[in-house]
């Protein structure tokens, strides 16, 4: 699984980074950095959340990588 | 992007041959306008705002193109003249992104603070029903909207501040908002009552303010906890040792941090609880979800509000059919081109939430109260996020969606615990008034609420 973010979205509410400290950083008035862009399957469910109750759906998932 | 030279002028809008333009339908029923805009003219069309065009974008295409757009395009400072009277001169109605995200950080806006905020929004609805007798009636546009004054006093300023706030508060706020005729595009400070009201209630408004601040400075907070933004605020100097802030700037700051969420959350409350009583099947959907969630005794806490997705899809239904915001406007700064179309500078570019949410080719049965369009696998929300704009999108997303979200989920967390409901008028006189930019439902607007026989709160639940 491979996580990507859509810089134009995130507004840095730092959901992620609660969700999966590992694989999301917020700095301070920062937007997201992603630390671990194809994170190990024990993530797996921590980065679901991630993306799926970031506030403004700027994270994907892509499978296939 | 090729110049806007290349491309030809977007087709006009019928109407508007008045001095101003369509100003006075747009005053009148502006929703029929915008509607017409897009039946005649398609995804990108004109109309005539005083004196200025308005091109309206609707559909995916080109309000991604309005929503991606950098500040340095489409500007949104200027776009709307009414709000500079409401918050005085010098605070803005919209910061640029940067300033945005530094807010969103220092104004309690993000996740970490948003556990403490579903408490305190929990206990500010049992406040406010504590006054409740057995049965009774509430006027929707009254009660949400002193509600909402005092959770959102509370989130984003201080329990120190909220506490000293009454009903008066919440009136003069109620005439702000009221105080946002269109007619300010042609001047800002026309001679008509509402303006006079408006500015009224701003005076009025900083005299309870320089009331709390001389209150305040008699008895300062006694440890740094009870601390609250008022008094960070007071405690700044300027470097001759007078204070950096007066009662008239801590106003207008206020005013325009509640401003945002405050009319708003009201109003899509008001609406959720309305659609859900005229679909007794959804309300029953609700308040199931509702009773196994609490059913072990658990709290109003943060992961609770987010394990509900039937009133989630309720709020998100209302926010869909009734959007608070219902034309957004920014002002282009240069020269582009839209869909074959050019916009020039100067011109003011529109999206119409109330437009994009009804598109029937993204949401079928566009007109109908349908909240299990957002169930999986459907997720019309997510698979269209350039046409389910309720908090706008991209660029300039609403930055406290998400905290209104849990607003609302914790106020009907409560409110469906120990009360139910019913219409106390023909179901199709609640409507909005759109009189004003800052649109309300139109009072009459009251329902009757009614003690539980078997509240939850003795089957085990504790709030």
């Amino acid at each position: 699984m491979r996580v990507s973010v859509d810089l134009d979205l995130c507004q840095g509410h730092g959901v992620c980074e609660s969700e999966a400290p590992t694989v999301f950083e917020l700095a301070k008035n920062a937007k997201v950095t992603i630390l671990e862009d194809t994170p190990d399957e024990e993530l797996r469910s921590a980065v679901r959340a991630a993306v799926r109750f970031c506030p403004t759906s700027a994270l994907r998932i892509n499978e296939e990588e | 992007m090729s110049t806007a030279l290349d491309h030809k002028p977007p087709p006009r809008v019928s109407g508007g041959a008045e001095e101003n333009g369509h100003l006075d339908e747009l005053r009148v029923d502006p929703i029929a306008l915008l509607n017409r805009v897009r039946a005649e003219c398609g995804d990108v069309g004109v109309f005539r705002l005083a004196q200025r065009d308005v091109i309206l974008m609707t559909g995916a295409g080109a309000n991604e193109l309005f929503f991606r757009a950098p500040e340095e395009v489409l500007d949104q400072a200027e776009a709307y003249p009414f709000m500079t009277p409401i918050f005085g001169e010098g605070v803005v109605f919209d910061a640029p992104p940067e300033r945005r995200r530094e807010m969103l950080h220092n104004q309690a806006l993000r996740d970490k603070f948003m556990r403490g905020h579903a408490a305190t929004i929990a206990g500010e609805v049992e406040l406010m029903v504590a006054g409740w007798a057995d049965e009774g009636e509430i006027d929707l546009l009254d009660w949400f909207a002193e509600l909402t004054i005092y959770t959102s006093s509370a989130c984003l300023i201080g329990r120190r501040f909220r506490n000293e706030l009454d009903k008066r508060f919440a009136e003069l706020y109620h005439d702000l908002e009221q105080g946002t005729d269109a007619i300010a595009y042609v001047d800002p400070y026309a001679p008509i009552e509402s303006f006079r009201r408006r500015d009224a209630a701003r005076v009025g408004l900083v005299a309870l303010v320089e009331a709390i601040m001389g209150r305040r400075a008699a008895s300062p907070p006694s440890t740094d906890d009870e601390r609250d933004l008022l008094d960070v605020l007071m405690s700044i100097s300027n470097e001759d040792g007078s204070p950096r802030f007066l009662a008239d700037e801590v106003t207008g700051m206020f005013i325009s941090m509640m401003f945002a969420g405050h009319h708003t959350t009201s109003g899509t409350a008001a609406w959720t609880l309305i659609e859900l009583l005229r679909h007794p099947d959804e309300l029953g959907a609700v308040d199931r979800e509702l009773d196994e969630l609490y059913a072990e005794g658990a709290e109003v806490s943060y992961q609770a509000l987010r394990e509900m997705p039937r009133l989630e899809s309720a709020i998100k239904e209302a926010l869909r059919l009734h959007p608070p915001l219902i034309l957004l406007l920014r002002v282009a700064k240069e020269d582009l081109e839209v869909e074959g179309y050019s916009i020039e500078a100067g011109q003011m570019v529109g999206a119409s939430p109330s437009v994009s949410n009804r598109i029937p080719e993204d949401f079928p049965d566009a007109d109908a109260f349908q909240p299990s369009r957002y169930l999986d696998p459907r997720e019309e929300d997510r698979s269209n996020p350039w046409t389910w704009i309720p908090f706008g999108a991209g660029r300039h997303r609403c930055v406290g969606a998400a905290f209104a979200m849990m607003q609302l989920k914790a106020i009907f967390s409560v409110l469906l615990l120990d009360w139910e409901f019913e219409l106390a008028q023909p179901s199709d006189t609640y409507r909005n008034d759109h009189s004003k930019m800052v649109v309300q439902l139109q009072q009459p607007c009251v329902v009757r609420y009614r003690r539980k026989a078997a509240p939850r709160s003795t089957r085990g639940a504790t709030l």
